[in-house]
């Protein structure tokens, strides 16, 4: 047998999952989705299998928030902006700050002040960040860029984790420090019991802000001026100089907006767990709204979504069985579907043309 | 209109321009005809400033090109329409045509502009809502000379109108072409397909590996022998 033919039997193998019609591939998922949520039911009753459902669809929410700007920043210049994560964190911390301001001056509706004040703050720090590191290396080879994004997160987190005590007189008033810190109750917690599930108001508010935003974006990107630029841009930047749109601009929109919901998503994080761990806290959050981005298909701002609630369900389903699951259920989601379909679930699989 | 001076381009160690001058006077239809690698394309992308050239200069209307970012050519009227077409795939033809007039302000005009086009094609308006990617070649030339119009264009570049259509269709575009000049619009035209450039235009230059050898009234270089023997045959 020639290499060739050892390749291409590979290659057969791994295309016969692709080959099964359309339903067929569906049965399969759903079956084997079936089967493990029958057997969730079976050993910790319906009302447990609810229960984790309402918080694997709040934490999902956030995770959806975060994959979307990964995704819309991987679409546009196919960047994956590792410190998305700590811009997620920035967001957080910012929210933490003015809300505890507005709180002590009674302010009256301090939350939708807060979201939107640090949702503005966090994406001009992302525009500047991308004028500042990733411009610059537009047009060099995308490792380059890769690597920029990696050496951005890093800078973020351990910058923002100084202690304050140890920086000189004007960075000494922006550092957060690495202690945790707690964050203001925005909202008052009220717990509704509905049929032996608990819903708080924090949850409700935050799939449906998350559901408002996404909204917002779908409009955005398929509707206004901005978002045909932006696919547009996506395309190739040439004809779009060509036809006099300023690429520069709409490329650092995409990223004000792809940031700004990381930012919103950090505000709803740090009020659903009322504290502020340290300035690494994105890192986590980050990775897996990473994970979930590219389940759903790097790029595809459905399949974001999607991927961020199928890894926030079963994220919050495999925890309530062993705490430690948790973390390694994301990375037995992601594997087993790149094995089966390696653009992800929404993702289309398309040729390099050469 | 356009004035092209010494203009030197290279990539890397290949000098793909060996300092050409020409120039287009308003009105006129200029085409520039040469085999594959002679620079034509190279040219075009250099006045749309998607290159740098390492020397000479590119004045549009007394105005020097050099400095100005490619994204406010069109605001200067200049409308490059690329070789390849490059149409946006995954947009639909209506919005390709809306891009087109990205930094306009004036709704009414664009709409008009946008009318103007549907009437020029009306395969264009049957489409509308149909993705770029799903084009025919033809419908696909036919669009990149759309957005090209509904720029505003007092200079039109068009790189390659008639590459990889069939007879019939190029004539179509011809037509157009021609159309749109009578209008008023200047047109430089890059071809390889020299016996219809040549029958269109009103002055050509002849490039070859960078230099232009040969300049002069479209029908005298139409007669000229070694254009005959090299792209009439």
């Amino acid at each position: 047998m020639t290499k060739k033919q050892i390749s291409s039997s590979v290659n057969k193998k791994m295309l016969a999952y692709d080959k099964l019609p359309n339903w067929k591939k569906y049965a399969f998922i759903s079956a084997i989705t079936l089967f493990f949520l029958a057997l969730y039911i079976s050993f910790f009753g319906i009302q447990a299998f609810f229960q984790q459902l309402v918080n694997g669809i709040q934490l999902g929410s956030i995770y959806a928030l975060i994959a979307l700007g990964y995704t819309m920043i991987y679409g546009i210049i196919r960047l994956i902006n590792f410190a998305h994560g700590d811009l997620f964190m920035f967001g957080a911390y910012i929210s933490c700050f003015l809300g505890n301001y507005l709180m002590a001056h009674n302010f009256r509706y301090p939350f939708i002040v807060v979201l939107i004040f640090s949702m503005v703050v966090t994406a001009l720090l992302g525009m500047a960040i991308e004028k500042i590191a990733y411009k610059p290396l537009r047009f060099k080879p995308r490792l380059a860029a890769l690597i920029t994004a990696l050496g951005v997160s890093l800078f973020l987190e351990n910058f923002f984790a100084l202690s304050p005590q140890n920086v000189p007189f004007p960075l000494n008033k922006i550092v957060f420090g690495p202690k945790y810190i707690l964050f203001p109750a925005l909202i008052a917690e009220k717990t509704y019991n509905i049929g032996g599930i608990a819903i708080n108001n924090i949850k409700i508010l935050i799939v449906i802000i998350t559901i408002i935003l996404m909204i917002a974006l779908q409009y955005i990107v398929k509707k206004t001026m901005i978002g045909k630029a932006m696919r547009a841009v996506a395309f190739n930047k040439d004809a779009c100089l060509m036809m006099g749109i300023n690429i520069d601009k709409v490329i650092s929109i995409t990223f004000g907006i792809g940031i700004s919901l990381a930012a919103a998503s950090g505000t709803l994080y740090a009020l659903t767990y009322g504290q502020l761990q340290s300035p690494y806290l994105g890192i986590w959050p980050g990775l897996k709204a990473f994970i979930a981005a590219v389940l759903g298909g790097i790029g595809n701002i459905p399949g974001a979504m999607l991927g961020s609630y199928v890894m926030g369900v079963s994220e919050t389903f495999a925890t309530s069985i062993n705490s430690n699951f948790g973390y390694g259920i994301a990375f037995v989601i992601l594997i087993v579907v790149l094995v089966f379909k390696p653009a992800g679930l929404l993702g289309k699989f398309t040729k390099e043309k050469v | 209109m356009l004035k092209i001076h010494n203009l030197d381009v290279s990539y890397g160690p290949i000098r793909a321009l060996k300092g050409i001058s020409f120039e287009v006077k308003e009105g006129e239809i200029v085409t520039l005809i040469g085999a594959n690698g002679a620079g034509k394309s190279t040219t075009l992308r250099t006045i749309s400033n998607l290159i740098k050239p390492q020397n000479g200069s590119i004045t549009f209307l007394n105005k020097d090109l050099l400095p100005v970012p490619a994204y406010d050519l069109v605001k200067l009227g200049i409308a490059h329409v690329p070789e390849g077409r490059i149409i946006f795939g995954p947009l639909t033809v209506h919005e390709n045509l809306e891009l087109a007039t990205w930094g306009r302000k004036d709704k009414i005009a664009i709409r008009e502009d946008l009318n103007k086009v549907y009437d020029l094609f009306p395969l264009l308006k049957e489409r509308k809502f149909q993705l770029g990617e799903t084009l025919s070649g033809g419908e696909q030339q036919m669009l990149a000379l759309g957005r090209g119009l509904v720029a505003r264009a007092k200079l039109m570049l068009l790189d390659e109108p008639s590459m990889g259509l069939a007879p019939l269709l190029v004539q179509d575009i011809y037509r157009v072409i021609r159309q749109v000049n009578a209008e008023g619009t200047t047109i430089l035209l890059v071809e390889q397909n020299a016996h219809m450039a040549l029958e269109v235009a009103h002055r050509a230059y002849v490039l070859e590996t960078g230099n232009i050898i040969l300049e002069g009234p479209a029908d005298e270089v139409a007669k000229n022998p070694k254009v005959i023997k090299a792209y009439l045959g």
